[in-house]
């Protein structure tokens, strides 16, 4: 690896392309019937919907399209689901759950 | 479709925090290794009687609590010490509790690791490394950890961490002797290239309460690093989580002390005792069951230890009518017995215990004091030695 430089804050648009990094393990929890995030001394518990945007965050897809895709499964304004989807990556991107 | 929402919960030996949809299994378990460590920091979160290595559980007894780590519901595994890389069979133990479906944290200090090692942990399913400072200056680092040149061997971990694309994350205890380089540790985390910072100020059980007289900040210094973290989180967001742990002593309301006693973490140490708290064993009247003789999820259902202080009925007044009594949980049972001789008191950190007051005036007497005493080191037979001087 190089260098890794002067870090920067990732801005989430509906043009960013976004992953969970390899240490991040979204995985259902039997047990207490949810699902999880793993991240490092923390665990997120995402609601339904946002299960649904993480697994379509794969590294190809932008959250534009995801939106997209959202607004016309729930039958949904799309600017509107834009606003959210980007709302909730962005704070999950601060806590260094997803990369670009 | 609703507005999407996802809950956080922070699952770290001192920053715990559970909510009651996930108290039916324990999310953390703290697993001490070994205490055997090559540094001898006087803030130790040890046991002032520390284990002895003829005494530790062996390469199948770990993996086996590993295993039932999993099986009981347990999501996340601190491997720590003393230094657990100071057990060879680390490597063992990392990939049966990677096997066993648990998210795996090594806490260390790094001065033992060698690169080639780090990778194979990597490869067996690490997934997290949490690497300990003294300080920024090396030499002040060296002194306060009573070992030489750690800070150069600490640089060469956090490179190689970052080189094998793992997450770092920078612990540094603060107390008086470090605090003014606040702001150095801070840009030290962003340089190495940390995801995530945790700035604890030194909680005072055992060794630290020890030493507390020559590490106690003043109530002056320990707001100026409130104000610098609250500064670097908004600076720094999106490239450095810092979780910030504050000295009880100066607090209004104590600590959610491990999220709750049994309710979110629970502790096995070297030998297989099994404990609600690192610290438990300083308590009088508990009965601490080993996991060589019980089954993890036996012991953190029905231990005598865990039910002795487990949610709310042990509790006596001002707690028991507390609208905060499920939040803090009164603080912290150690805490409250080692300074008023009873574990079901309050904690005196709380700004309602009758002993408060008395108890704040004491430290802020101790952290104003010029004459500040020697260090004594966390070793083997240390804690003894000094009290008969």
């Amino acid at each position: 690896m190089s260098e890794p430089g002067t870090p920067t804050r990732l801005i989430v648009s509906a043009d960013s392309i976004l992953r969970l990094p390899r240490h991040i393990k979204l995985r259902h929890d039997a047990g207490r019937g949810r699902w999880i995030i793993l991240a490092p001394e923390r665990v997120f518990e995402p609601d339904e919907t946002s299960v649904e945007v993480l697994k379509l965050c794969d590294g190809e897809r932008t959250v534009g399209a995801i939106s997209t895709l959202l607004a016309e499964q729930y039958q949904a304004p799309v600017d509107v689901i834009t606003a959210d989807v980007i709302e909730m990556l962005q704070d999950l991107a601060d806590k260094g759950v997803l990369k670009s | 479709m609703s507005e999407s929402t996802v809950k956080e919960t922070k699952t770290g030996e001192f920053v715990a925090e559970v909510d009651t949809s996930c108290a039916r299994a324990p999310v953390g378990l703290l697993a001490e290794l070994t205490h055997r460590c090559p540094l001898q920091c006087p803030y130790c979160s040890n046991p002032v009687d520390l284990e002895r290595a003829n005494t530790e559980l062996s390469t199948e007894d770990w993996k086996r609590v590993m295993r039932e780590a999993g099986q009981l519901g347990i999501l996340q595994i601190h491997l720590s010490g003393g230094e657990p890389t100071a057990r060879r069979d680390l490597e063992d133990i990392v990939e049966e509790a990677a096997r066993s479906g648990l998210y795996t944290n090594l806490i260390t200090a790094g001065v033992l690791l060698k690169r080639e090692r780090l990778e194979k942990l990597r490869d067996l399913g690490l997934d997290h490394v949490q690497l300990s400072i003294q300080d920024v200056d090396p030499e002040n680092a060296d002194r306060i950890a009573a070992y030489k040149g750690g800070m150069d061997k600490k640089n060469d971990v956090a490179k190689w961490v970052k080189e094998l694309d793992m997450p770092l994350t920078i612990n540094a205890p603060l107390h008086r002797q470090n605090i003014d380089n606040l702001p150095a540790i801070i840009d030290y985390s962003v340089k190495v290239g940390a995801g995530r910072l945790e700035v604890a100020h030194i909680q005072y059980y055992a060794w630290a309460l020890k030493n507390r007289a020559a590490l106690m900040p003043t109530r002056e210094a320990f707001m100026k690093t409130a104000e610098i973290v609250n500064e670097a989180k908004e600076r720094l967001k999106g490239i450095l989580v810092i979780d910030f742990v504050v000295p009880d002593y100066y607090a209004k309301y104590p600590k959610p002390c491990m999220g709750g006693w049994g309710r979110g973490i629970i502790n096995v140490t070297p030998s297989g005792k099994v404990l609600p708290c690192h610290a438990a064993e300083s308590l009088p009247g508990l009965e601490f069951d080993n996991v060589r003789d019980r089954a993890l999820a036996d012991i953190w259902l029905n231990g005598q230890a865990f039910e002795k202080y487990r949610g709310t009925d042990w509790m006596k007044e001002p707690c028991r009518s507390c609208p905060r009594k499920e939040i803090d949980f009164g603080g912290c049972r150690c805490q409250a017995f080692a300074l008023t001789g009873d574990a079901a008191n309050t904690d005196p950190a709380c700004s309602l215990s009758p002993l408060h007051e008395e108890w704040a005036a004491k430290a802020t007497e101790e952290s104003h004091t010029t004459d500040i005493p020697e260090f004594i080191y966390r070793r083997m037979g240390a804690a003894a030695t000094a009290a008969t001087e």
